[in-house]
């Protein structure tokens, strides 16, 4: 019987892998500088880890395929030795070796902040949608209150205008980065805790109300990537996402420029209607 | 033979005093009673429903996400409120009135009295009241579905804000009041329940049941419940909490100036931070609560269905108490990317490699105990070679998720959500199968057909895996959880709507084989083989078949295969190599 149907889950195996076909089975493309250590961390580890599993399986079914043979010797149980205390060594020795190497990238990656040079970023997550903040020409990011929050006047951060920093803030609906430069994101949330999940960039960290937090990353490769909210948030958690374009330099340098006259002509326009 | 219970009641019944007895209505007898056997049976009961509800809910879940246009029968489309909610109530179904009810409670009633030597629990009175007030909590969180904005949607971990603030989404408001006093009668319920075991295996031990005798099953309940009752604790204390938050104008979990829905609803000086802190220090060890019984289960039928004893008991009780100790310094793996510091992410790391450690030991051995063995492949072994395959698939991702830098990609995709369903989802339930499948016998005083049993193993084997393996590709890929939707306004993601189709097929499956499981349970209890009194040749006391007065142990738990020519196993209590 088990043979039975172990067999004909072999015959359905085409018809379900073209079901799947298109489909993504791996890691979308790296396209951050420290994705490169990771991906090969993973790699690593899951060929150690999926090893192990296939050791132990065929370890299993060898003991369930191997026939009685008849006699006393079957009831003696192997050596612990054997069986537990060398195996387990080693695969502690990997533990540590896991430990290790896993180490050193998080605490490159963590422990050590961005480099002073990095650009500013502001993430702000708030149901159901992430926004982008850059500090403009001054380079500081103008203060913000709960209270001036209107999304439908055109202030979804609640940027305190009085602030003389807060003048030149440009607030954007999706980041736009230069390749090749780090990039320190500071990461608010106002409502409830949101997930800064960019598969691309091999990044994510939440969100959280009440507490300003900062990761750094270098985007590499040009393109457009996909950010996720990785943090159930409430019911528009899934539509929660945004776009990362990463952009050469110069055309950065473009988008920014633009971006800084569309302000100063808002900017000019309000002080007229005054 | 029957339950020796029944079958003492059948005499009572026949003699004289037959009348006066059967006055204790079978209401006293079968619904509102302390015997233990019957609260194990209730428990299992329970969790029987809780489970079918809880895979309901998850079938429902499934059919959206692969066709989310599909009308649900009774429902219309689905709303993604709708799907959270769905998300949420399959959660807390299984952890806590599946995975936490049968295996501890359950299994642990129906036979821990008879394993350690004794004719009850210590504190039957509170058994019963445990019981019912679990049923109770069962009751109150369902009708959470029937309340004004429906269940709430924020997981079974309930992160706050979005707990705490009943404007944060639909279900929010009565429905998330309605899952904390659910969970925390739960945490009543649980506490004294474990109080009650902890007290019946430290008191009740007949003569001879030293600790290093009792059998692995009692090793893991004992350490489940010291963890039960350290962990319980601090989730009602974290739900008490977080009700006064919700109406007592407190402010332990929401930050100043938080603003939900253009309101601003933070006034003093809180941190949600601290809720995860204390949900998942109840969080983690809930995860061994949920499994160390299934070890222990594991442990003693493989024992006796390769006729031989356990390896390294020693070992295996020690690693069941590390794993439980060592549980309670790993809760910050759950938090690595919440904006915890990443010195204590590191250091929560090296706790969880360090509980491998024991975790790995116990397979070593599990494996040198069949390793050569005279393989009785029964379907209660199936299932408890199913466990070991189960906690083999879903442990080895447990090392790669420890490393924080790895965990910053893969934390609440897919790959996860693949994790723990592996593990604690289908491993522990492998051990529940397990069990019922061994001690049905003593519930029904009849054996579950055997051909059956082995069809739902295989069937629930290959689907299981055909179910939860594709998700790590699915996690790998970078799909979060929760996502009601990989269309429409979330289209980054819908290259996977395949993959996600072909895991639903294989959860209809997987859930349509436990309709042999439920027909095979329902058709054994008035047709199955009548069992014999020790019908697996099993040596741990709970099939004893020495009837009069308190028993004496001998010898350890698993005396198998000592005595080649003769009987191949010897009962704890037996004075001399049994005949049979």
């Amino acid at each position: 019987m088990p043979l039975t149907i172990f067999l004909a889950v072999i015959a359905l195996c085409p018809g379900l892998s073209s079901l799947v076909s298109g489909s993504q089975f791996w890691m979308p493309p790296n396209a951050a500088l420290h994705g490169v250590a990771v991906d090969r961390l993973m790699r690593w580890n899951l060929t150690a880890l999926g090893t192990c599993f296939i050791i132990a399986h065929l370890l299993l079914l060898i003991s369930i395929l191997r026939r009685p043979s008849p006699g006393a010797s079957r009831k003696i149980l192997p050596s612990m030795w054997a069986t537990v205390a060398i195996p387990l060594t080693l695969l502690c020795l990997m533990y540590v070796w896991m430990a290790i190497t896993a180490q050193r990238l998080w605490a490159a990656n963590r422990f050590e902040g961005p480099s002073p040079a990095a650009m500013q970023v502001e993430v702000v997550g708030v149901q159901f949608q992430w926004y982008f903040r850059y500090p403009g020409e001054d380079a500081v990011f103008g203060g913000t209150r709960p209270e001036l929050v209107n999304a439908a006047a055109g202030n979804p951060l609640g940027l305190d205008r009085q602030d003389p920093h807060s003048a030149d803030d440009i607030v954007a609906s999706e980041l736009v980065l230069p390749a090749g430069r780090e990039v320190d994101v500071t990461l608010r949330a106002h409502d409830v805790i949101h997930g800064f999940f960019v598969p691309a960039m091999r990044l994510k960290q939440n969100a959280v109300p009440g507490m300003v937090l900062h990761v750094h990353f270098t985007p590499e490769l040009p393109g457009e990537y996909p950010i996720l909210c990785s943090q159930v948030c409430g019911l528009g958690h899934a539509r929660m996402q945004a776009k990362l374009r990463v952009l050469p330099p110069g055309d950065y340098a473009l988008w920014l420029a633009a971006r800084e006259a569309k302000l100063h002509a808002i900017q000019a326009a309000r002080v007229q209607a005054q | 033979m029957t339950d020796p219970i029944e079958s003492a009641q059948a005499i009572q019944h026949s003699g004289p005093n037959a009348e006066p007895r059967r006055r204790r209505s079978w209401i006293r007898r079968y619904i509102f009673t302390t015997d233990h056997r019957t609260i194990g049976i209730q428990y299992l009961l329970l969790a029987l429903i809780a489970v079918i509800i809880g895979a309901s809910l998850s079938l429902l879940m499934r059919l959206h996400l692969a066709w989310p246009d599909l009308p649900m029968p009774f429902w219309g489309v689905m709303k993604p409120e709708d799907y959270l909610a769905l998300v949420t109530m399959h959660g807390t179904l299984m952890v806590f009135f599946v995975l936490t009810t049968a295996p501890q409670s359950g299994f642990a009633n129906l036979v821990l009295p008879e394993q350690i030597g004794s004719r009850q629990m210590a504190l039957p009175l509170l058994n019963a009241a445990s019981f019912w007030l679990t049923v109770l909590s069962l009751l109150v969180l369902v009708s959470a579905f029937f309340v004004p904005g429906g269940a709430p949607i924020s997981g079974w971990t309930s992160y706050p804000p979005l707990s705490a603030i009943a404007a944060s989404g639909p279900g929010q408001a009565l429905g998330m009041d309605i899952w904390l006093v659910s969970i925390g009668i739960f945490c009543i319920a649980s506490t004294l329940a474990s109080v009650n075991m902890l007290t019946t295996i430290v008191a009740e031990r007949c003569e001879g049941m030293t600790l290093d005798r009792m059998p692995l099953t009692v090793w893991s309940w004992l350490v489940a419940s010291m963890i039960t009752v350290l962990v319980f604790s601090v989730l009602f204390a974290a739900a008490v909490l977080l009700l006064c938050d919700r109406h007592l104008g407190t402010a332990f979990f929401v930050p100043m100036g938080d603003l939900v829905n253009g309101q601003i609803v933070g006034h003093g000086d809180g941190t949600p931070l601290l809720w995860l802190h204390l949900f998942w220090f109840f969080g983690h060890p809930e995860v061994y609560i949920a499994i160390l019984p299934g070890m222990g289960i594991t442990s003693s039928l493989l024992a006796n269905f390769s006729r031989r004893p356990a390896l390294g008991y020693r070992l295996m009780a020690l690693t069941t108490v590390l794993i439980g100790l060592l549980g309670f310094l790993v809760w910050g793996h759950h938090m690595f990317v919440s904006g915890m510091n990443p010195y204590a992410g590191t250091a929560f790391a090296l706790t969880t490699m360090a509980i491998a450690v024991p975790s790995t030991a116990k397979v070593l051995s599990w494996i040198g105990t069949i390793w050569g063995g005279n393989l009785r492949l029964t379907t209660p072994m199936l299932f408890s070679l199913g466990f070991l395959s189960f906690f083999i698939a879903g442990g080895v991702t447990g090392p790669l998720l420890a490393l924080p830098i790895l965990d910053a990609y893969l934390h609440n995709t897919f790959f996860v959500v693949a994790h723990f369903h592996l593990i604690m989802a289908m491993a522990a339930i492998f051990s529940v199968f397990a069990g019922v499948y061994y001690w049905f016998p003593l519930m029904a005083g009849r054996q579950l057909h055997e051909g059956w049993g082995k069809v739902h193993f295989w069937l629930t084997f290959l689907a299981a895996y055909s179910t939860f393996f594709p998700m790590h590709l699915a996690g790998l890929a970078g799909e979060p959880r929760h996502y009601s939707q990989l269309s429409g306004g979330a289209a980054s993601m819908a290259a996977l709507i395949p993959l996600q189709r072909y895991i639903s097929i294989s959860a209809i499956v997987l859930v349509a084989a436990q309709l042999i499981f439920l027909t095979n349970l329902i058709w054994s209890v008035w047709h199955g083989k009548l069992s014999l009194a020790n019908p697996w040749q099993a040596t741990t006391l709970e099939w004893s078949t020495a009837s009069d007065g308190d028993p004496i142990v001998l010898r350890g738990p698993y005396d198998y295969g000592v005595h080649p020519g003769q009987s191949d196993f010897l009962p704890q209590d037996a004075l001399e190599p049994n005949p049979e």
